[in-house]
């Protein structure tokens, strides 16, 4: 049985770590209502863009434009979004399995990393960084995503990649936060949504509906990758509010058990110390 | 008589919903030239360039500088998308006149190492705001 200063010696570091990860989840509490605020803000953006430019793709199904058309090139290009620190459970290591375990070839995929995490892990696995951009995702603005979304369309116009893909993950709510990959180039037309009776009204565009997709298709890219990065953000205070709760609890567990130990030791100390006064007072008499 | 000539107007950007509330009539610019809406315009969707909005209803008139983003008007509502959106009274005239000045500036230079396109759209945008603000 370990010594009954060793045990103390563990239970205070323990103690020390739990103050530790209470704080942490303490300040990942606050930051996550706020990030959660900023989020269902931007889901209102997000929900209206998406339904224009679907009814549009649905209305307009004979359209001819680059931005529909899937491209000869075989390279993909995926926008990862993960975070800078770690310690947030599965966070980020559910984002990158999306990739190393997705269907994707290694030589074919290109990765724009925002988050530190995500960069380090795929470079390890050997896959090929296009940019790093890890500083955004501290404060993500939409500034930031346009110009994530310039960089790309530049990329996909010029032929360099086939494929573009936004790797994040959605807060569905406090508890539930699910890593996703979405297609954003070529852009295509949701099969299943529904057919709604707003969706069927013959709607005019001016410019022509060439021009209009070409210049509202960056706009919903930009909308994508912003909406993504604010949810994620959101999502990694969520996770890391979880992580550091289910570590606090763990610590209060093991200090529970030290204390024990701690007491039972002290207590086989004292009847032991008893045993040997008796046993000399026994052998003077 | 007043109720049957207003419809829905829902401003959103990427940070917060604008204003939702019911208008009589909206006017902004548009690439293809300034349009107004009323009630009972037909779909359209269009792009929107640097412009004044002005929405009117009842009871005033509010105007706000509109940059850039998309609208879609439907018969009895319409929403637009904007990216960037500002009240007259977020702006502050002193930046949009010097904004407006170093835009002029570099048009003028004409030099190669101007990126023409933006400083145009820059001046636009600065003229939009000071616009927003005379009014």
């Amino acid at each position: 049985m370990a010594s009954m200063r060793d045990i103390k010696r563990r239970k205070g570091s323990v103690q020390s770590t739990q103050q530790i990860t209470k704080a942490m989840k303490l300040v990942s509490t606050v930051k996550l209502q706020k990030a959660k605020q900023k989020a269902e803000q931007t889901t209102n953006y997000f929900d209206a863009m998406y339904n224009t430019v679907q009814n549009m793709l649905a209305k307009a199904k004979n359209i001819q434009h680059p931005y529909l058309q899937p491209s000869d090139s075989t390279k993909k290009l995926v926008i990862m979004i993960t975070s800078n620190k770690g310690l947030a459970g599965g966070y980020n290591s559910n984002v990158i399995k999306l990739i190393t375990q997705g269907d994707f070839n290694k030589n074919d995929v290109k990765i724009m990393a925002v988050g530190r995490k995500g960069k380090e892990a795929m470079a390890r696995y050997g896959y090929e960084i296009y940019r790093d951009c890890c500083e955004i995702i501290d404060g993500p603005t939409y500034e930031d995503a346009r110009a994530l979304a310039k960089e790309a369309l530049e990329l996909f116009a010029k032929g360099e990649v086939g494929e573009l893909y936004l790797a994040y993950t959605h807060f569905k709510n406090t508890v539930s936060h699910i890593p996703t990959l979405v297609k954003l180039l070529p852009v295509e037309a949701d099969a299943n949504r529904e057919v709604t009776e707003e969706s069927n009204i013959p709607m005019n565009f001016e410019p022509k509906e060439e021009e209009a997709l070409q210049l509202i298709i960056p706009t919903y890219i930009t909308s994508l990758i912003y909406g993504g990065m604010m949810e994620s953000v959101a999502s990694e205070n969520g996770a890391r509010m979880q992580a550091m709760d289910s570590a606090t609890s763990n610590a209060e567990e093991i200090i529970d058990k030290l204390t024990l130990q701690y007491n039972r030791a002290r207590q086989g100390a004292i009847t032991q110390e008893l045993t040997e006064i008796i046993a000399g007072a026994q052998a003077i008499s | 008589m007043a109720e049957g000539r207003n419809f829905d107007l829902e401003i959103i950007t990427p940070d917060r919903v604008f204003y939702q509330g019911q208008a009589s009539m909206i006017e902004f610019n548009t690439t293809e030239g300034e349009i107004g809406v009323y009630k009972d315009h037909i779909p359209l969707t269009v792009i929107i360039k640097p412009g004044v909005l002005t929405i009117t209803s009842e009871e005033d008139k509010k105007l706000a500088a509109l940059h850039s983003g998309f609208a879609t008007i439907m018969q009895d509502k319409v929403t637009i998308l904007a990216e960037v959106i500002e009240w007259g009274d977020e702006i502050d005239e002193e930046r949009a006149e010097a904004a407006r000045q170093r835009a002029e500036e570099r048009l003028r230079t004409n030099q190669a190492s101007v990126d023409m396109a933006r400083a145009e759209a820059a001046l636009l945008r600065a003229v939009a705001r000071i616009k927003t603000i005379k009014k």
